[in-house]
């Protein structure tokens, strides 16, 4: 009875949800607001799902969410 | 051990910084001024004697026993309504005063029961001691005639003889031992604020009386107690006295209900509990109770209480009874396999806001160091995290800034979705006091609470919102502040950023943050939300309060944000009487929150992936620390169901009744493979259990809570652990069990390493609470008192920070099928689930959840007063009856979640704060209708309910 879809669909709505906070942060958005606070707050699992997501597409992401996962997949992969 | 004395100084205390010289009885005493004689005497320990005075309340003088004699002034003023002046000379014992009280007493006797002996008051009655101070003897004008003590005269019945009343089910009114020296009247008008009672008739017909002369259950008598602790006689008597006998030794402790943390005297015989009684040192309560802390207890010793550890394969099968050993072993040989198994992140836990701090820092420890991962979370995740996150960010700590005491200094109150008199009654007693002072009254609320309207209590605004739009409204309050320029230019140069104030400040101006915008969505009038700002900004030492009525939201901590930043706008920060303070639900949430609970902090607020920190504690426990986050509750839950999380560890947490989307959160737990709970009873989430501990009560562990105010106060054990361990040593045993050995002799020793590991304990030790009784954190180096009010010369986080709330609206809305919004909350005789409270005779007054809905509304669908009506959701339904009233608005409709067989959370879905995912709870989209009774999910969730509570005993032992 979820009302936001489980698994990646959830992920989105969540990315999408804390993009909407940020989009008012700063004139264009704040990119890395979105980055910091999903890299502080979401486990690896939530974060790899939402990257595979990423991989497929992103569908269903807002601009500025995915510009930062984008980001935020680059820093990790270059880190890995 | 003895009894904790406390002494009566039979007047409050002077605030007064001017002090007075005077002489009583020869000696010289210095007192502030404004003290009464009477109190001034007992400050150099000489008790005049008194009946109608007590420290709680302000003087009477009605008495007529507590007469001195003052040099060069005529006649024989009362002590108690005398103050004291510079010079006077004043003697409380002459021929003429021992005379009059001598006099005084036999009056008294003269229409009082001499059943001394046998009353339930003997030894602990004022009228008894005073009678043996003045000498009485003799009483000369009999016991025959008009009287109030006999049911019976000479002549038939006595007309003046009133039965007593023993309809409350914690005290007694007894009529014939009353002297009407009206303490409990007074009680309740100053230090309560209710005015249930009062004197009826007058001259020799005059009585007590609750409501007009009702008993005192039907009465609007909330139950406090702070009559019966006032009543000099055993005229308020509590039932437990009468059944038991007078205490023979005191504890001072800490209540466990809610997050006021209101310290009591726990009164034993033996290892019985006769009576909890408020501590006037508490400096949290000030010697007040509610009916919870007071009389709620008794379900430590309920029968329904689990003393026996149990475990089962399935939760299929009925529980079985087993040793402590094996239950341990068993769970960490679950956990083992499952981590090897799934993996070491498929685990988890939940720390309890019910238990100690050093309980909650040691089940994280458990998780971080014995699982080896950071999925571990608390119930603060579902009611206070956006506080935590939105005053972190703007001001740099996750805690209120005051404490209690500041109220005294308030001159506007602001009171955003909560409704203290219900969940924090003690504090709203104190802020009634305050208000009925003259300070003034902003309430934002969707309903028209008591904080609204109430006995000599009058909201001057009361903003009747939308459920959702409180961004719009904090907003809208801030544009009315920066465009009418109401803002502390001064302060915010100093303590702030500029230039952040300035971007902000662009922001509220816009049009669409107008009131008159706002008006649209809200429904508050726009000139409401224009007074109200004017009010906060201008009307002198503002102070927020708030509830989870801000928290609860998808806009939860942008919310906080916003109150946060009016707050800095206004200057309402740092001082005595102003500040931003969260209402915290649970007696140690605050606590579990700095303990280090959050799956992506360690205690004291610091993220995991500061190497500092975690070297720190990677020394300190010999581990190393996974340094990402982890898995918070509704996202274990999610990883449940996606089938990557297996195993989970819940201390006193019931997440099935407490958490929203009750669907969810069961297809949660029943895809885990190991469910342990560790509590007092078989609560709801125990249905999905394959392991239940038995935990303790508060009565029965050593330990300490932290309160709303950021006060740290020692709990003491009174009784030994029924179930055999303090919840900590359990903790202990299993980690010892996974092959991470804890050995702490006694909680102090987890104190002391939760100080040398958080830089704002440092200073706390229990020694040091001991001495002092209680110490608000910060205290450390920086502040070894301690720290009553925070952010005094600057914010913890530098400048203070301003932050753009953009209001979006929720995606929880109304239609067609669902046109009403539904939002949840508390009452007063119930606490949170139930557990406890359901347990004891508070539900005489609350024995189900019931829906206010608006009449309006009501007859549209055919609902009458006190029908079945169905409450469905997107996400659920459930039947409950209904109440009609104007409380709510047209369109809104309101109940609680205490007991489980409405289980409201059927109703709420899992729309989360953006920040936090704490849950939506406060704004559902429903709809109501006519029912005949429980829905089928309610038949099969008892039907199941009985089923998982199945247990067999162990075989005895051959």
């Amino acid at each position: 009875m979820s009302s936001q879809g489980k698994g990646a669909d959830k992920l989105v709505y969540m990315a999408n949800q804390i993009g909407r906070f940020f989009a008012s942060q700063r004139e264009g958005g704040d990119v890395d607001g979105v980055a910091t606070h999903i890299r502080k707050f979401w486990d690896p699992r939530m974060r790899s799902t939402i990257f595979a997501h990423l991989d497929k597409g992103g569908a269903g992401l807002d601009p500025l969410p995915l510009q930062a996962l984008q980001k935020l997949k680059a820093e990790a992969t270059e880190k890995a | 051990m003895s009894l904790v004395h406390e002494i009566d100084y039979g007047t409050p205390k002077s605030k007064s910084e001017k002090m007075v010289t005077l002489t009583i009885d020869g000696v010289e005493v210095t007192v502030p001024e404004g003290t009464s004689i009477m109190r001034a005497a007992m400050d150099m320990g000489t008790q005049i004697p008194k009946l109608c005075a007590t420290d709680m309340v302000d003087a009477f003088g009605s008495c007529r026993l507590c007469l001195v004699e003052i040099e060069g002034r005529a006649g024989t003023p009362a002590s108690c309504t005398t103050p004291v002046a510079p010079g006077i000379v004043v003697k409380t014992q002459t021929e003429r005063l021992k005379t009059i009280r001598k006099g005084v007493m036999e009056l008294y006797i003269s229409d009082h029961p001499l059943d001394c002996l046998t009353c339930s008051a003997n030894g602990d009655c004022e009228l008894q001691d005073m009678a043996g101070q003045v000498g009485l003897r003799d009483v000369r004008y009999g016991y025959e005639g008009e009287n109030h003590v006999f049911a019976k005269t000479a002549e038939g019945l006595n007309p003046n003889w009133l039965p007593k009343d023993e309809s409350n089910p914690y005290f007694t009114y007894e009529p014939s031992k009353c002297i009407v020296c009206s303490r409990c009247v007074r009680a309740c008008e100053e230090v309560q604020g209710t005015f249930a009672l009062t004197i009826a008739g007058r001259g020799f017909g005059s009585r007590v009386a609750a409501g007009m002369e009702e008993s005192f259950l039907g009465s609007e008598c909330v139950s406090c107690g702070a009559c019966v602790q006032a009543c000099p006689t055993a005229t308020l008597n509590e039932k437990k006295v009468i059944e038991i006998g007078k205490p023979e030794h005191s504890v001072v402790t800490t209540c466990a209900y809610c997050g006021v943390g209101c310290s009591f005297k726990a009164e034993m015989r033996g290892e019985e509990l006769v009576r909890m009684v408020p501590w006037k040192d508490g400096e949290a309560n000030r010697g007040h109770s509610c009916v919870k802390g007071r009389f709620a207890w008794g379900y430590a010793t309920h029968k329904e209480r689990i003393l026996k550890p149990m475990i089962r394969s399935s939760i299929h099968e009925p529980w079985k009874e087993v040793s402590w050993d094996e239950a341990i072993s068993y769970t960490a040989s679950e956990f083992k396999r499952i981590q090897k198994k799934y993996g070491k992140d498929s685990v988890g836990g939940i720390t309890s806001s019910r238990c100690t701090n050093e309980e909650t820092f040691l089940v994280q420890k458990l998780i971080r160091a014995a699982f080896g991962n950071n999925n571990v979370d608390t119930c603060a995740r579902v009611c206070h995290s956006p506080t935590g996150y939105g005053l972190g960010q703007t001001y740099g700590t996750s805690a209120g800034t005051q404490n209690f005491d500041s109220v005294e200094d308030s001159d506007v109150m602001v009171v955003i979705g909560a409704n203290p008199a219900a969940a924090h009654p003690v504090f709203a007693s104190r802020m009634k006091k305050r208000l009925r002072q003259g300070a003034k009254l902003i309430v934002i609320d969707p309903r028209r609470t008591e904080m609204v309207q109430s006995a000599h209590i009058q909201a001057d605004y009361h903003l009747a919102l939308l459920p959702g739009t409180n961004v719009a409204i904090v907003t809208a309050l801030a544009h009315v502040i920066v465009t009418e320029k109401l803002y502390d230019e001064k302060f915010i140069r100093e303590r702030c950023d500029w230039d952040e104030f300035q971007h902000w400040a662009d922001f509220v101006s816009l049009p669409q943050n107008s009131p008159e915008t706002v008006a649209k969505l809200s429904g508050v009038p726009a000139e409401t939300i224009r007074g109200a700002a004017r009010l906060y900004a201008t009307g002198g030492n503002g102070a927020i309060y708030y509830g989870l009525g801000v928290t609860e939201h998808s806009q939860g901590s942008t919310t906080v944000m916003g109150i946060a930043n009016l707050a800095m706008a206004t200057g309402n920060i740092g001082r005595k009487g102003v500040g931003v303070n969260p209402l915290r639900g649970q007696n140690n949430v605050q606590g579990s929150c700095d303990m280090g609970s959050f799956p992506h902090e360690l205690s004291g607020y610091r993220h995991i992936s500061l190497d500092e920190p975690r070297a720190l504690f990677e020394k300190d426990w010999g581990v190393t620390l996974e340094k990402e986050p982890g898995l918070r509750i509704p996202n274990m839950l999610d990883a449940a169901v996606d089938g990557t999380f297996k195993g989970i560890y819940i201390q006193g947490e019931d997440i099935l009744q407490s958490d929203p989307d009750t669907h969810h959160v069961s297809a949660g737990l029943e895809a885990m493979e190991c469910v342990v709970v560790q509590d007092l009873f078989l609560n709801e989430t125990a249905r999905f259990a394959h392991v239940f501990l038995p935990g303790s009560t508060f009565l029965e562990k050593n330990g300490t809570f932290t309160n709303a105010e950021r006060r740290i106060q020692l709990v003491r054990k009174v009784m030994s652990p029924k179930n055999g361990y303090e919840d900590w040593e359990i903790t202990c045993l299993l980690s010892n069990a996974l092959g991470y050995p804890m050995h702490y002799d006694h909680p102090s020793q987890i104190m002391d390493e939760i100080a040398r590991l958080t830089p704002g304990f440092a200073n706390v030790s229990f020694k040091m609470l001991e001495e002092r009784g209680s110490v608000q954190w910060p205290c450390n180096d920086k502040a070894p008192e301690g720290s009553p009010i925070m952010h005094v010369n600057g914010f913890v986080r530098g400048k203070g920070k301003f932050i753009v709330t953009e209001y979006v609206a929720t995606d929880e809305k109304t239609g067609p099928r669902f046109p009403l919004l539904l939002t949840t909350g508390r009452i007063l005789s119930q606490y949170n689930v139930g557990a406890q409270t359901r347990r004891t005779d508070n539900s005489l007054w609350h024995a189900e959840d019931v829906l206010e809905i608006h009449p309006h509304d009501a007859e549209q669908r055919g609902v009458k007063d006190g029908d079945w009506v169905k409450l469905a959701s997107r996400a659920g339904e459930t039947t409950l009856r209904a109440v009609i009233t104007d409380k709510v608005a047209p369109g809104v409709v309101y109940t609680t979640f205490h007991h489980p067989d409405t289980q409201a959370n059927v109703i709420t879905t899992d729309f989360s704060d953006w920040a936090t995912n704490c849950p939506e709870y406060k704004v559902t989209a429903v709809q109501v209708s006519p029912s005949n009774g429980p829905t089928p999910w309610q038949e099969e969730y008892d039907r199941f309910s009985k089923e998982t509570r199945r247990i067999v005993p162990a075989e005895a032992a051959e």
